[in-house]
């Protein structure tokens, strides 16, 4: 597991190391907030929701180990849930998110009280055929518009205030909606809660046999990854001002195992650059006759065989990265 | 805690017939045997991480032959395990600490930072002093020597104040130092609590333990001091192995 806190040089060292580490951090977030200068904003609003939406999965299957392959559900769930919202009951855009997490934490609250139970392939087979029924329920719904999806969604005015019709002023909501979802999950991850999933994930037996019932954790881990990954998917449906089947099959879910995948599992970060690859694949060889799904199995192939910590995992475990204090421990 | 007349079939096989067995406070009860015998599913079912084929236990009056594991747990009924179970990649403080967590009311904080933990240092550091893992405090656990880890997994036990201890071969594998360290923290956890231990060092069973039951086959084969256990004719044809003659 990846931490940045975490270190294991001491003195004079460790506090260069805590520097430079604040000092990505710095620049990462200089960089963010300068992009839409120089990057197409809905390109990057795009890439900060599947960023989100990645982090989110990681939460689960790094820091519970519970690959599930039904995440879509929670993410494109919650796009109809806020589209629906903002635009039939006309509520304002952050309320509207609000609808969709709500939505997302009582579908993980289902299908998580189902699939906890088991574990490896079976869980991921249970989260699967959950969220296909879900799927199938989004196509048949009357509220989801079947297959035309909820389209001319409103952005509205965040808090009545700042309108979110331009480009600019969107990207900076999305950007804070990234960098809270962000933050509850690093908070999420080291807290006491979180300590008992460590601990739950080290060795299950023995957590059992200190009197914890590890399922109220597991389930716990998977509302709130579901939650998050619904903040992500309601403000996709205000970017894109639709909601479709697209986010809901399971090709979605597919694809957000690959982004965390390439970024790196257990890394707080990794899943951004895993997502921000994949858009950015995806982004660029739209326009082009190459087949992108082509390119990205080649990519995750490569991954798997020669880097299977991921991007940032095998940054952290390289040597500048151990001795800039970063710990890669799976 | 009282069990009557356990049983445990795993499909034809009876791995334990019609046990009877009584763990009192302040006793240290050894539970020996050939290997095979059925200790270690005695274990299992006194704790529920086995659900009896047949029979009852009790514990403080209550029936928890049905009760999952967890739950029995929190009563104060906890074990070890024969295989050493710590989480490795967690220091020795953190060990302690994730046991102190529930009874402490700290488990299920997700909003709070880890630093709300800290509360439960001055708890966390006597255990590991009580077990002589001081100075390996902030040390991850996968690397310490294997003795070590059987200390501090008694150390994590200890910190849900158990009425009811159960070891499964806490000597195993131990060097000679390390027995004589482990069998003096037995010693001085039964002073208010009840152990049972499953034991194979005869030498750790006529030092430390008050009661001894003998299991072979899945049957009690005899029962008492060690004294009269170790003379019993039948107990010594099982250790020798002659039992077929």
């Amino acid at each position: 597991m990846a931490d940045m806190v975490e270190t294991t040089a001491s003195g004079e060292r460790s506090a260069t190391a805590q520097s430079i580490r604040i000092g990505f951090l710095l620049a990462g977030l200089a960089a963010l907030a300068v992009a839409p200068l120089f990057l197409y904003p809905v390109f990057l609003m795009k890439l900060l929701c599947f960023a989100l939406f990645a982090c989110a999965f990681n939460l689960l299957i790094g820091y519970t180990g519970l690959l599930s392959f039904g995440h879509a559900a929670f993410f494109g769930g919650a796009a109809y849930f806020t589209a629906h919202a903002v635009k039939e009951w006309h509520l304002t855009p952050e309320l509207g998110i609000l609808v969709g997490v709500l939505g997302a934490a009582l579908l993980g609250l289902v299908i998580g009280f189902f699939a906890i139970r088991r574990q490896g392939i079976y869980f991921a087979m249970i989260t699967l055929a959950l969220a296909q029924m879900f799927y199938f329920f989004c196509l048949q719904a009357e509220f989801t518009k079947g297959e035309d999806g909820i389209q001319g969604v409103p952005r509205g005015h965040f808090l009545g205030l700042l309108d979110l019709s331009t480009s600019t002023n969107m990207y900076y909501f999305t950007l804070a909606v990234f960098l809270v979802g962000l933050l509850v999950i690093w908070r999420f991850v080291n807290s006491p809660f979180g300590m008992i999933l460590k601990s739950i994930r080290e060795n299950e037996q023995r957590a059992v046999s200190l009197g914890y019932s590890v399922q109220y954790y597991k389930l716990g881990a998977f509302v709130m990854s579901a939650a998050l990954a619904g903040l992500a998917g309601g403000t996709k449906a205000l970017v894109f001002q639709f909601a479709t089947l697209t986010d809901v099959t399971w090709q979605m879910s597919g694809e957000v195992i690959l982004m965390t995948l390439l970024g790196g599992i257990g890394t707080l970060i990794g899943p951004v650059f895993g997502a921000g690859l994949v858009v950015t694949l995806q982004h660029y060889l739209a326009t082009s006759d190459f087949p992108v799904t082509i390119v990205t199995g080649v990519v995750f192939m490569a991954c798997v065989l020669l880097f299977r910590r991921g991007l940032v995992g095998e940054f952290y475990a390289s040597r500048l990265g151990r001795r800039l204090g970063f710990a890669y421990r799976r | 805690m009282s069990a009557r007349g356990l049983s445990m079939s795993f499909g034809a096989f009876s791995a334990v017939r019609n046990v009877d067995l009584d763990v009192h406070h302040a006793r240290v009860h050894a539970l020996i045997g050939p290997n095979g015998a059925g200790k270690t599913t005695v274990f299992n079912l006194l704790t529920k991480f086995l659900t009896p084929t047949g029979g009852t236990i009790t514990f403080m009056g209550t029936d928890i032959t049905r009760l999952p594991p967890d739950r029995v747990a929190r009563m104060g009924l906890v074990r070890s395990f024969q295989i050493s179970a710590v989480f490795p990649h967690l220091t020795v403080l953190d060990n302690v600490r994730v046991a102190l967590q529930r009874p402490n009311g700290l488990a299920t904080q997700f909003w709070r930072p880890l630093s709300a933990l800290d509360s439960l240092n001055e708890r966390a550091d006597r255990l590991i002093a009580a077990v002589g893992l001081s100075e390996a405090r902030n040390a991850m656990a996968a690397d310490l020597s294997y003795g070590r880890k059987r200390v501090l997994e008694i150390a994590t036990t200890l910190a849900l104040d158990p009425k009811v201890l159960l070891l499964d071969e806490p000597m195993a594998g131990m060097g000679g130092e390390d027995v004589a360290v482990v069998a003096g923290i037995i010693r001085n956890v039964a002073r208010d609590r009840a152990v049972l231990m499953v034991e194979h060092n005869l030498k750790v069973v006529a030092d430390i333990c008050d009661h001894v039951t003998v299991l072979q086959r899945g049957e009690i084969l005899a029962e008492g001091d060690y004294r009269t256990v170790s003379e019993d004719p039948r107990v010594r044809a099982a250790y020798m192995g002659t039992e077929e003659a």
